[in-house]
């Protein structure tokens, strides 16, 4: 038994080093290309999975209110298919990641649609109220809970001020791998923290520009070459409740003061 | 002499009795169902005596790297006991949680060992969950709260 897991140690790290020497061998024979990928992958992590994340990225987004189709929900059936949020019929208590808010200028009827979840900030509130340290802000800049230490005492949804969190009423089972979550914990939008990970981009944002409204980006915004800071630079981008000097890492254009 | 008998007679039924007693309880001593992993050819991340004492420390260990530092290639993820240990019976029955017949619940139901993982966990492997599309009721009511909002809001 001991042989053969010393065995596969060693397979490992042998892995590993080729791997490495394959990387390597990519900056050294073919530069152009690898310019011309990193560039490109400028808007997804491109840390390796057994490296801890940094302040080195901060993830965020950015969203058009008005490429954002008023009606059209495919960002939150996307966002509860990928979380598994299951409704009990009680939408005063469901679980909501994620959801289309219309807001109605009076004097002019005019209607903004747009969709509102965590907005991740960097000083959080969430964070500053909870008495066991579940609610916390990862180092690049994505606000999650620790379900392992959450008591469920509610007191981050009392001050989160875009009223971005649930929690979990019902017993819950036949999770997503991705997304665990059980009774008695507060959840919100994770930024599909595995897919962010992985590489990849949340589910929102995904269907947003599969239905080819492209009201949403997501980025890096502490890459100045990424989309969303060049998006940001080019046509600013607005905190919701700035006066709370939250740092909101979920920007939005088009909406009237 | 008689007394003798009937002492010794008495001694005989005793023990017979005895070795009833013993031996019916001996056949109802409950045994943990132990599971053989799905995937046989695979080898675990440890020897098998190493695991059966010590897979909670590795798992809780490395949750909490995962969780707040976003490490994800840790060898011990509870993701992957699932994959390898839960599988289908013949039946194409695949048992969760509650049952003796999952992996985990055969040792823990036996040694009356609660374990909370699978309050949030998925407890069987993801490519054999049936999911009915239930979301669209969430979605449903959703559109029903909106419209109750929209017109407060105007």
């Amino acid at each position: 038994m001991t042989d053969s897991t010393n065995k596969s140690a060693v397979d490992n790290s042998r892995r590993d080093f080729l791997s490495k020497a394959a990387v390597a061998g990519t900056i050294t024979i073919a530069p152009g290309v690898l310019l011309h990928q990193t560039a490109q992958a400028a808007s997804v992590s491109t840390r390796p999975n057994d490296e801890p994340v940094s302040s080195k990225n901060r993830w965020g987004m950015l969203i058009d209110t008005s490429k954002c189709a008023n009606g059209c929900t495919s960002c939150v059936d996307a966002c509860n298919e990928e979380n598994g949020l299951v409704g009990h019929g009680r939408p005063e208590t469901d679980s909501q990641y994620i959801r289309k808010v219309t807001l109605k200028d009076k004097s002019t009827g005019h209607e903004t649609s747009l969709p509102l979840m965590c907005q991740h900030c960097e000083t959080a509130p969430c964070a500053d109220v909870c008495p066991t340290g579940a609610s916390f802000v990862r180092a690049d800049g994505i606000a999650l809970v620790d379900k392992h230490i959450c008591i469920g005492c509610r007191y981050c949804m009392m001050a989160c001020p875009y009223k971005a969190r649930s929690f979990v009423h019902e017993s819950v089972e036949n999770q997503k791998l991705t997304a665990p979550r059980g009774k008695g914990t507060v959840e919100s939008c994770t930024m599909c923290v595995t897919r962010v990970d992985n590489g990849g981009i949340p589910a929102c944002v995904e269907a947003c520009t599969a239905e080819n409204h492209n009201a949403m980006i997501f980025g890096d915004l502490n890459d100045a070459n990424s989309e969303i800071s060049i998006a940001l630079k080019e046509r600013g981008g607005k905190q919701l409740r700035p006066d709370l000097a939250l740092n909101t890492g979920v920007r939005y254009q088009g909406l009237n003061e | 002499m008689t007394r003798f008998l009937r002492q010794f007679a008495v001694l005989v039924y005793a023990s017979i009795g005895l070795a009833l007693v013993f031996t019916s309880a001996i056949a109802e001593t409950p045994f943990p169902t132990i599971h053989e992993p799905a995937d046989e050819s695979a080898k675990c991340i440890h020897p098998e005596d190493e695991m059966r004492r010590n897979h909670m420390n590795y798992i809780l260990h490395e949750r909490d790297e995962t969780m707040h530092e976003g490490i994800r290639n840790e060898p011990a993820s509870l993701a992957n006991c699932i994959d390898c240990h839960v599988k289908p019976d013949d039946k194409g029955e695949i048992a969760n949680i509650e049952s003796k017949e999952h992996f985990c619940s055969g040792c823990h139901q036996y040694a009356s060992v609660q374990i909370d993982c699978f309050q949030c966990h998925a407890d069987r492997p993801q490519k054999y969950i049936k999911r009915d599309k239930r979301t669209s009721s969430l979605t449903q009511d959703l559109q029903q709260a909106l419209a109750n909002n929209a017109g407060v809001n105007k």
